[in-house]
């Protein structure tokens, strides 16, 4: 691809943790789910946290309902003597993305990344629909389901998805997911007792929709030789690209995601075989829109921690799926993979990364 | 010097909103601007305080404060929140405290702000309890509020036992009690 361009240095992923998803963790508050998870992070590759030159965290106050809430969090990561740290609202994968940017830019050279999400306290579809236009949608109160039925059905009446392939992807995702200890959802009744289902909102089904999830997941960066002397095997991000698409949904085709294709093209995936991908789509027909977008071919193996749809904490779920590939590539079972990280509605935002072994 | 006054005081258009000018924009000039729109929105959450916020809380409703206390420093973090934010560890002590503190800081409010606020004139604190490392905000009432000062010894006026909950509004305020003031070194780094 003539778009891709080689960054200046090798950054590579070298810790991944998480702890197992679940509908609702009820007795933990934001902080103390994430603690363990961030100190796990660090104890398992021996670093101290005065070895981490920055700390990016990725949330969202809407679903804590509470005003910086990101703040209290901080309490986990220890920040004295001060640290260098920043914040986004967004998924943890654009908070892996700025972190990645500091340690190219070279004030850097190992970052922590975080990001968490209880959707449990509020109702995760109807926080959802506060990120839409304030003036025209909000007021209306479009939930997140009902406005992903509107894409499927676009893409259904065009002939693009049959509502049996939607619940095939829902029922090899979480089958996949069934070696994914973490995953909240394991298993997956068959495809024609999923077509049997009522529908949540025509022509979606509750099996196209992912579950609403509370977890949290931590990730460490290292630049170069710090990254080789952590591990044997580091993850190293190869390409790293995010593109958005306009936030007006009448304004544009829901039946593609540009802008995960733009992504994927900058981010060269492209530019090799791609072993394992992980995509980062909460409803079903979107998986297939990513696997389009991303142009993945029938040897790809796609999802094998059965994605958003088997555990979707937000702000973590993106996140998680460039740790899934980082993990897999550590481990030496695959060579090069893809992750994607969606955030706003209907795939209107992606990040595409590629990651690589030695 | 009387609230009306204080207003007095403060520059024009600092705390007030400014009036809309869209004269540079030519379709707007002279048309009445729509000044604001009401579009009602709340959600309801079911808010979870976490593990030693619930300690904290239920502590109260038994009338007692209960601080925790970090592994490697040993501070007391009252309320606690879980972490030792210094360490980045969870807290793993509870420690109960006494019902006696000094005022690290005090403020007079003579405008209140928001629906909640209290009668003015009231004086708010912040109150680092005997054996705590971080203090405690609250009201102070039982002395005038010119007599307030930091270092000054208090203790908590707590709502009537049949009252008490899982709420730190069982502390109503903090009063004045017959110690002498602590001196200011013996606050160092909470003022």
């Amino acid at each position: 691809m003539a778009d891709f361009q080689k960054a200046p240095r090798d950054v590579a992923i070298v810790s991944v943790t998480q702890d197992p998803h679940s509908r609702a963790v009820v007795e933990r508050n934001e902080v103390e789910l994430i603690q363990p998870i961030i100190q796990r992070a660090l104890e398992q590759i021996g670093v101290q946290k005065g070895e981490i030159d920055f700390t990016c965290s990725g949330s969202s106050d809407y679903l804590a309902g509470q005003a910086f809430s990101f703040v209290m969090t901080l309490d986990a990561v220890g920040a004295w003597p001060p640290i260098a740290e920043s914040h986004v609202e967004m998924d943890g994968a654009w908070a892996l993305y700025e972190a990645w940017v500091k340690i190219q830019s070279g004030h850097a050279d190992t970052a922590l990344v975080y990001s968490y999400g209880k959707s449990s306290p509020g109702d995760l579809p109807l926080v959802l629909s506060r990120q839409l236009d304030p003036y025209y949608y909000q007021p209306l109160w479009p939930d997140a389901i009902a406005m992903a039925g509107l894409q499927a059905r676009q893409m259904l009446d065009a002939g693009l998805i049959t509502e049996r392939r939607m619940a095939e992807i829902a029922y090899e995702s979480r089958e996949a997911a069934r070696n994914n200890p973490n995953a909240q959802l394991q298993g997956s009744p068959s495809v024609d007792e999923l077509l049997a289902a009522d529908f949540v909102s025509d022509p979606l089904r509750r099996h196209d929709c992912a579950p609403i999830s509370d977890g949290g997941v931590a990730v460490v960066l290292a630049a170069g030789d710090r990254a080789r002397n952590w591990v044997d095997r580091p993850a190293w991000i190869t390409g790293l690209d995010h593109r958005i698409d306009s936030h007006n949904f009448g304004a544009r085709s829901l039946t593609s995601a540009p802008s995960a294709k733009l992504a994927a093209e900058k981010a060269g995936v492209g530019n090799d075989k791609i072993d394992v991908a992980e995509l980062h789509a909460p409803f079903t027909h979107q998986h297939q829109l990513l696997v389009e977008a991303l142009g993945l071919g029938d040897n790809v193996s796609i999802n094998p921690s059965g994605g958003a749809l088997a555990a979707n904490p937000m702000m973590a779920a993106g996140l998680l799926r460039l740790g899934e590939v980082a993990n897999r590539i550590m481990a030496g079972e695959v060579d090069r993979g893809v992750a994607t990280a969606t955030s706003g509605h209907l795939l209107q935002q992606n990040l595409v990364a590629v990651l690589e072994g030695a | 010097m009387t609230d009306t006054d204080i207003y007095g005081v403060i520059p024009e258009g600092l705390w007030s909103q400014p009036a809309i000018d869209a004269s540079a924009i030519a379709e707007l000039d002279g048309v009445e601007p729509i000044q604001r729109v009401r579009l009602p929105a709340s959600i309801t959450y079911d808010y979870i305080p976490g593990l030693a916020p619930t300690r904290f809380l239920r502590g109260l409703a038994q009338k007692k404060i209960l601080g925790e206390r970090s592994a490697v420093l040993g501070d007391v973090y009252v309320p606690p929140r879980g972490m030792s934010p210094a360490e980045g560890l969870p807290t793993t002590e509870q420690v109960e405290l006494p019902h006696k503190g000094s005022v690290a800081s005090f403020c007079v409010v003579h405008i209140g702000f928001g629906t909640n606020a209290p009668p003015t004139p009231f004086c708010s604190a912040l109150v680092l309890l005997d054996g705590a490392s971080v203090s405690v905000y609250g009201p102070i009432q039982g002395i005038e509020h010119d007599k307030v000062r930091i270092g000054m010894r208090v203790e908590p006026v707590w709502v009537d036992d049949d009252q008490l909950a899982p709420s730190f509004e069982s502390i109503k305020w903090w009063r004045p009690i017959d110690e002498p003031d602590v001196p200011a070194e013996s606050l160092k780094g909470h003022m």
